[in-house]
């Protein structure tokens, strides 16, 4: 079943049902439903540390994130679409960022603002999660100590377009590196390819 | 601050009223520093407070530190400060590590004199492992509840993980290893 | 304005809370005794606690009873990862500790390792870095000014406040190169001079700040929600401050007129001309007012600073401690050495010990450095205002409300960056 044929007319009645079944009205469902969810994300209100006061400002009148539809912050992790990781995560704080992550409900995405969410920061130590990828799966890693507004808006906007289908894969594209993520590895390895 | 002359007679009364309670005096930077014997911690901290003359009310910080390798390997220093005369003085009590490992270094709290000073020595106790007599509510406050380990000693590994180079990513073991 | 406060009978029951929780507790007996305790815990992840602090709260009823405050969600281990580095690399970790009042950090660190290499700054120096903290001052009581009055309810101040915020962000970007965090300050004076024009953008943010303080005064000093809310509401008493060791505008608000940048000359505050507002009743509508207040005076201490700016050289000359700067790099040898051997190893400070403070926008920053010869400080910790102020939580509460619990918290001013280290 081809579009060629489709638009030519050449499918018949049977063939033509289960295309639009499987392919217009899905795709184009699941598009708008993506276009819809991204331009309308609520963020949990969740600042740990430096970075929760340029997550603050993001919300300001400056750089405002409500004209991308992110207006609604919303403190209770079961209506909240998005988790901002920002700042350091703690070991202690570790579990109770995971319990919040698991009351979310689908679909979730998490965007690990700074350096200290995405790979432990400056702060390699016995006190401080080297990177919130550990316990979480994250979606944008923003970096910057604490990365400036205009920075995590940029993040937002690539989650944006992550969550509408179309992800920048960025360097992955331009080195033709796509297979060289520690998942793909995993992946390879249960698959007997890798050691 | 106190100066030296000053920090000298204040050690000697200190010595007379309580015999052999100071181990030494120190005056550096502008900043006086009197060294004490753990036992007599409260009366020193108490004669200071209370001694019209002294008055030093005012406790701004209760820390501790590490001196290993010296011995006596562990201090609490109490940052006392006279608000009136604008003078701090700090009084440094040494304490050693016990033989037996179980064994925590061990000196009396001083919340009943200052109350500031519960939650520094629940910091301090979550840190060098030194052991407050008489705390109302002596636990850890900074490490989880489970931790074992006393972090800030020096012997305590820093921790982290090292930097992944091309050179050493196949020999560091990783998380999911 | 007697109006406001509340009728005669709240007065005399708030009257009744005295210095101590037992004290107020049992002035509040009129509350049914005979209904349980419920244990409510505020979690680290809450809208209201400004950071990750967990409050396990003991309800009777509305009525606060007994108030827990557990600590150590942000825990990061800074004091013990500066014995890894050298004093230079030790900055940017000394500044993300309280990460509202970063040059406090820095110039509590610089200060006690200026003071233990016995090294005296140049005058420009101090008063570039004057202006710099009076600017941190302004922007963290800007932003506890917006936060504050969001929790209480008043949304429009948050915008307002973030709004003169990124006007004192756009000028530490342009003298420092960064937002928050940026290392400006450094042993031996600050890291950079002035670039031109920044001279003129703050005298005019400066000439404009006073009225739009009037104008967050004019917001929320006829708000009848949010004087009742703060009015007579946290009430403790001066000795009992003293006694926890509460200092700051917590200290002030309750008639202590104790400010460091006074009574110690540091950095040469003696020659600012600027008040300390003190409070009488000691609640939060005192706080508020005296961080109000505070704005004003650090306003009038940057503008007489930017005006007596004097010439010379922004860092010191010594070049065993500072760097040298990078033009002569390229043509002399000693600087090229000096720099390279700054920048690897660090510069070693002579063994000592030492305990120095500042006047931070929350209260009495101190910094106790210990240094073991090395390039390394042996011992670094911080004594950090908000900390030793977070004691006095239960002594605002208990005996209160559970929505006064909110605005104590908020009056309060607690950064968990500080508190956790």
């Amino acid at each position: 079943m081809r579009a060629r044929d489709m638009l030519r007319g050449d499918m018949d009645d049977e063939e033509l049902q289960r295309y639009v079944e499987e392919r217009v009205l899905t795709t184009t469902l699941e598009k708008a439903l993506n276009w819809a969810r991204s331009n309308a994300i609520w963020p949990a209100t969740f600042g740990l540390a430096c970075c929760a006061i340029e997550m603050m400002s993001i919300v300001a009148a400056r750089t405002d994130i409500a004209r991308f539809g992110f207006e609604k912050f919303s403190a209770s992790p079961r209506q909240a679409d998005l988790l901002i990781l920002s700042g350091r995560v703690s070991i202690k704080m570790a579990p109770v960022i995971r319990r919040i992550y698991d009351q979310m409900l689908e679909p979730r995405w998490v965007i690990s603002m700074g350096a200290c969410s995405s790979s432990g920061g400056m702060f390699s130590n016995y006190a401080v999660v080297q990177g919130a990828d550990k316990f979480l799966p994250v979606d944008v890693h923003v970096p910057g100590c604490p990365p400036r507004p205009e920075a995590l808006t940029y993040g937002i906007l690539k989650l944006q377009r992550q969550i509408q289908g179309k992800p920048d894969e960025g360097w992955h594209e331009r080195y033709d590196a796509a297979g060289t993520e520690e998942w793909a590895r995993l992946a390879a390895v249960d698959k007997g390819d890798q050691v | 601050m106190p100066d030296a002359p000053g920090l000298e007679l204040i050690a000697g009364e200190l010595n007379e009223a309580f015999a052999e309670a100071v181990l030494g005096t120190a005056h550096a930077h502008g900043q006086a520093t009197i060294e004490v014997q753990p036992e007599p911690i409260l009366d020193v901290l108490r004669w200071l407070r209370d001694t019209p003359g002294q008055e030093y009310t005012f406790c701004a910080s209760v820390h501790g530190v590490d001196y290993l390798p010296q011995t006596p390997r562990f201090a609490v220093h109490y940052q006392l400060l006279n608000m009136a005369r604008v003078e701090r003085i700090c009084v440094k009590a040494l304490l050693d590590d016990p033989e037996d490992p179980e064994m925590l270094p061990a000196v009396d709290s001083c919340v009943s004199m200052f109350p500031t000073a519960e939650f520094q020595e629940r910091e301090i106790y979550d840190f060098f492992g030194i052991e407050f007599r008489g705390h109302p509510d002596l636990r850890r406050i900074f490490m989880p509840e489970d931790y074992v380990g006393w972090p800030q000693r020096r012997d305590f590994p820093l921790g982290g993980e090292p930097v992944l180079f091309t050179h050493n990513e196949h020999k560091t073991p990783r998380w999911y290893d | 304005m007697d109006s406001t406060i509340a009728d005669k009978e709240t007065l005399e029951r708030d009257a009744a809370i005295g210095a101590s929780p037992v004290e107020r507790t049992a002035a509040l007996d009129m509350v049914e005794p005979d209904q349980e305790l419920m244990t409510v815990n505020f979690g680290p992840h809450h809208p209201a606690t400004h950071g990750v602090l967990r409050l396990i709260v003991d309800l009777e009823g509305e009525v606060v009873r007994s108030v827990k405050p557990v600590v150590g969600y942000l825990h990061t281990g800074i004091e013990k990862n500066c014995e890894d580095k050298s004093y230079w690399k030790a900055i940017p970790f000394v500044e993300r500790m309280d990460y509202l009042s970063y040059f406090f950090q820095m110039e509590a660190f610089c200060g006690c390792v200026e003071r233990l290499l016995e090294e005296d700054i140049p005058k420009r120096a101090k008063y570039l870095r004057v202006i710099h903290l009076e600017l941190n001052r302004i922007h963290s009581h800007l932003l506890w000014l917006g936060t504050s009055a969001l929790d209480l309810g008043a949304m429009s101040m948050f915008w307002y406040c973030f709004r003169d915020r990124d006007r004192v962000l756009d000028l530490f970007e342009m003298s420092t190169g960064q937002r928050m965090h940026t290392r400006y300050f450094q042993v031996g004076g600050v890291m950079e001079d002035l670039p031109s024009g920044w001279a003129e953008k703050a005298a005019a943010f400066c000439a404009e700040m006073p009225s739009r303080i009037d104008q967050y005064e004019a917001l929320l000093d006829q708000n009848e929600i949010f004087l009742r809310r703060t009015k007579n509401v946290g009430i403790v008493s001066r000795e009992r401050m003293l006694e926890l060791g509460v200092t700051g505008p917590l200290l002030r608000a309750t008639g202590e007129p104790w400010d460091l940048r006074k009574v110690t000359d540091y950095l040469d505050y003696s020659d600012f001309d600027f008040q300390i507002p003190v409070g009488t009743v000691g609640d939060n509508y005192d706080r508020y007012r005296c961080r109000l207040a505070e704005l004003r005076e650090s306003v009038k201490i940057v503008s007489q600073a930017l005006e007596g700016l004097p010439e010379g050289p922004y860092r010191s000359l010594n070049r065993k401690v500072a760097l040298p700067p990078r033009d002569e790099l390229a043509t002399s040898m000693e600087a090229l050495i000096h720099h390279f051997k700054l920048v690897t190893e660090g510069f070693r400070v002579p063994s000592g010990e030492l305990y120095y403070s500042i006047e931070g926008p929350r209260g009495e920053q101190g910094c106790y450095v210990r240094s073991d010869g090395s390039s390394k400080p042996a011992r670094v910790h911080f004594r950090d205002c908000s900390f030793i102020n977070l004691q006095s939580l239960p002594d605002m509460c208990v005996g209160t409300y559970i929505a006064d619990m909110i605005a104590s918290l908020a009056m309060l001013d607690p950064i968990l960056g500080g508190v956790d280290r």
